[in-house]
């Protein structure tokens, strides 16, 4: 009997249809949009101004607080200006257009395969290597990595844990880094199990995986204190929450961090990262994306730069299907449809999912038959049909009672309603009222 | 008989006692009410609309009667004539502030703004703004999805549906703010109504720069401070790569609406210019 977490959960339809294909290298096109926003927390303050020549690999963007990340850039050439750009949030924001000029890289940057597994830097060097090459969370919600490095004072992790559930259906972009990076991801782990000081780390990966599962339990061998664990398929596994509970079988409390359970959970797109980072001193300056939809010509999993436009990318795997109806940055349940597709590949972009127009057509709302399937299949536990209630009537006081704050927004409720009832879009309406008033009171 | 005499007088007994004790406790318990508070409440005209910044027209009406001047408060349903009678009533001042009206600061309909893509999840603007910044280039207009619409208490501002823009009808609306706040583009504000009705204010909330403002909407702002040339009383300032009209100063001397090059400031209810025909937006606006 395979491990999944225990409350709630669906299976939609997997539709992995790039799975298998490796990884393949895009064109750097003429021009480049890096968003000074690409992660949670205060947007950067830029370093560079119009007309600075720039490498791949020069620091654009300095973060500025605590939960921010640093943004190098993506490509070697020019600045062309510091203005608004359309990105996938679907607000212009402050971005860096640099106009290419060849690929030249920073020296200190080792563009070799060798794989480097020693490593004598402390734990506080790693940590400082990571924020200063600005790692952000790789799995979609781009938390910076080394926030989540340093957690609080008095708490102490037992285990790390490293995603590669990849639940969301169409995406495997992480699939495909774990099957060519296996070495690199092992050591990333390695070191992440040294920054938070653990002797024990897990990596889960999703049973509809075998070939990824298979190759890590071997490669595991050689690394002392990893260990796979093969994991039922399960939305939304892929959550913090849900993959300490399959894997540990602990839950944590309402509002509460992993670290309160004695856990810290990083995908594997972070652990290829840190390795980059901290043994090749690589920022992030690329990352791995899947394009796919029922009716492109070619799904592929392609290496794309930060800031090259999605159009790119389509063009990559055979141009737009005439029957277009949507693109989502993202996978099909948590990713988000974006307004054009001359936005750029930011460090959150783990899929460009393109849907035809009749699935994607939004089918008209009925009244709630009171069936509770939401309630059933809600992984954090929640009443999603009262949620959307509170909000729509707008009764905070009882909607933070409900606990309309946990919600992890994977959409399980929206994609099982059979009246079809925009409840995620309601809750995530209310979550963000509440804890504006939360944050109110406690200012 | 002897029964039923004897069940009437322990019943009488019973009753006269509970009411003798009610009494006595009615006195102890008594609350205070000032006797002013509910004359004023009368006259308030009982919508609870919230919009004076008192929760409801008693809480109001306690405010009143406590203040000492009337200045601060105003009940801009009623307007100034319900403010004079509170005044009488009580015997104080009433504040002579100017009647409110909401105006919508965009007029990005289907005609001067090109529609790029197409929303269709649930209807209402607050979830659409979670999603992106509209379905238009310009990520300041209006959604047109009726938030406003919805909120109003007085059923004073509908969403043509022609347009998709809303529209303020000036009878029915009371300056309550509602619409204000439900607004998650702050487009509606509230400015002075104006003599007959009239007044002038920049219909746009663009806050690009000139040229992405113009190529994705043709009546956008475009802070080429021409207006602020015009403007011989400095009502007009431009902050954001957008102008404002401050209601305060301005003296509705029309000088700044022919200098405008996109249009985007509005007159209303402004008798037509004799020489040139009238603006085409000035016309198909009611307000």
């Amino acid at each position: 009997m395979l491990k999944t977490f225990r409350i709630g959960g669906i299976h939609p339809k997997e539709n992995k249809f790039s799975a298998g294909k490796s990884i393949e290298s895009i064109a750097i096109p003429t021009e480049v949009i890096v968003p000074l926003a690409q992660h949670i927390g205060a947007p950067c303050q830029p370093v560079v101004k119009r007309g600075d020549e720039v490498k791949v690999g020069t620091l654009l963007g300095k973060s500025v607080g605590f939960v921010s990340a640093n943004i190098h850039s993506p490509v070697s050439g020019k600045v062309k200006k510091i203005d608004k750009a359309l990105d996938a949030s679907g607000y212009k924001r402050e971005a860096i257009f640099i106009d290419v000029e060849g690929d030249e890289w920073e020296e200190t940057i080792d563009r070799t395969d060798t794989l480097v597994r020693e490593c004598n830097l402390s734990t506080k060097e790693i940590i400082e290597k990571i924020a200063s090459a600005g790692i952000v969370g790789m799995g979609g919600a781009t938390f910076p990595t080394h926030v989540k490095l340093t957690p609080p004072p008095g708490t102490k992790a037992e285990v790390l844990i490293i995603n590669g559930v990849e639940c969301e259906p169409y995406l495997t972009a992480d699939h495909m880094l774990m099957m060519q990076k296996t070495e690199e991801i092992l050591v990333g782990t390695q070191l992440l199990m040294k920054t938070v000081n653990v002797n024990r780390a897990v990596i889960g990966i999703e049973n509809n995986k075998p070939d990824a599962i298979q190759k890590f339990t071997q490669a595991a061998k050689s690394y002392p204190g990893i260990e796979v664990q093969a994991l039922k398929v399960q939305y939304p596994q892929g959550g913090e929450k849900q993959l300490i509970d399959a894997v540990m079988r602990r839950q944590i409390a309402s509002g509460a961090l992993p670290i309160s359970v004695g856990a810290i959970v990083q995908n594997v797109g972070t652990a290829f990262a840190v390795y980059e980072a901290v043994q090749k001193n690589k920022p992030l300056v690329e990352r791995v994306v899947t394009v796919t939809g029922k009716d492109v010509t070619n799904p592929c999993n392609v290496l794309s730069r930060i800031g090259v436009p999605l159009r790119d990318l389509i063009d990559f795997a055979g141009g737009l299907p005439e029957n277009t109806g949507k693109v989502i940055s993202g996978g099909p349940m948590m990713g988000k449809a974006v307004a054009s597709i001359d936005i750029p590949v930011t460090k959150g972009t783990s899929g460009v999912l393109i849907i035809a127009t009749l699935e994607a057509r939004r089918k008209q709302m009925k009244d709630c038959i009171r069936c509770a399937k939401c309630v059933s299949i809600c992984p954090m536990g929640l009443n999603p049909t009262t949620l959307m209630t509170l909000t729509e009537y707008e009764v905070w006081d009882k909607a933070e009672k409900e606990k309309i704050t946990d919600c992890i927004e994977c959409g399980s409720c929206s994609f099982i309603c059979p009246s079809d009832r925009p409840l995620l879009d309601y809750i995530r309406l209310g979550k963000g009222k509440v804890m504006g008033i939360m944050r109110a009171r406690k200012n | 008989m002897n029964m039923m005499l004897m069940a009437v007088g322990i019943l009488g007994a019973v009753g006269a006692g509970g009411a003798t004790i009610l009494y006595f406790i009615g006195q102890k318990f008594k609350v205070d009410e000032d006797p002013r508070i509910e004359p004023v409440q009368d006259v308030l005209p009982g919508v609870n609309c919230g919009a004076c910044g008192f929760p409801g027209c008693n809480a109001f009406a306690i405010a009143c009667v406590e203040a000492d001047e009337l200045d601060d408060l105003n009940c801009p349903v009623g307007g100034a004539e319900t403010m004079a009678s509170v005044a009488s009533l009580l015997g104080k001042t009433a504040s002579k502030a100017a009647k409110k009206i909401a105006v919508v600061r965009c007029n990005g309909t289907c005609d001067n703004r090109p529609r790029k893509n197409e929303y269709d999840g649930a209807t209402s603007c607050a979830i659409a703004a979670q999603l992106y910044g509209g379905d238009t280039d310009c990520s300041f207009g209006c959604y047109g999805l009726g938030d406003c619409e919805a909120v109003c208490p007085f059923d004073a501002i509908h969403v043509n549906p022609v347009t998709l823009i809303p529209e303020v009808d000036e009878e029915k609306c009371t300056a309550c703010n509602k619409c204000v706040v439900a607004c998650p583009k702050n487009i509606i504000e509230l400015r002075k109504q104006g003599p007959k009705s009239r007044r002038i204010f920049v219909s746009c909330m663009n806050q690009d720069k000139g040229a992405p403002a113009k190529k994705s909407c043709d009546v956008a702002c475009i802070a080429c401070g021409k207006c602020v040339k015009a403007c011989p009383f400095e009502a007009i300032t431009i902050t954001n790569n957008l102008a404002y009209i401050d209601d305060d100063k301005c003296r509705l001397c029309r000088k700044c609406v022919p200098v405008c090059p996109t249009g985007s400031i509005w007159e209303l209810n402004f008798p037509p210019p004799r020489k040139k025909e009238p603006e085409a937006e000035a016309t198909t606006v009611d307000a």
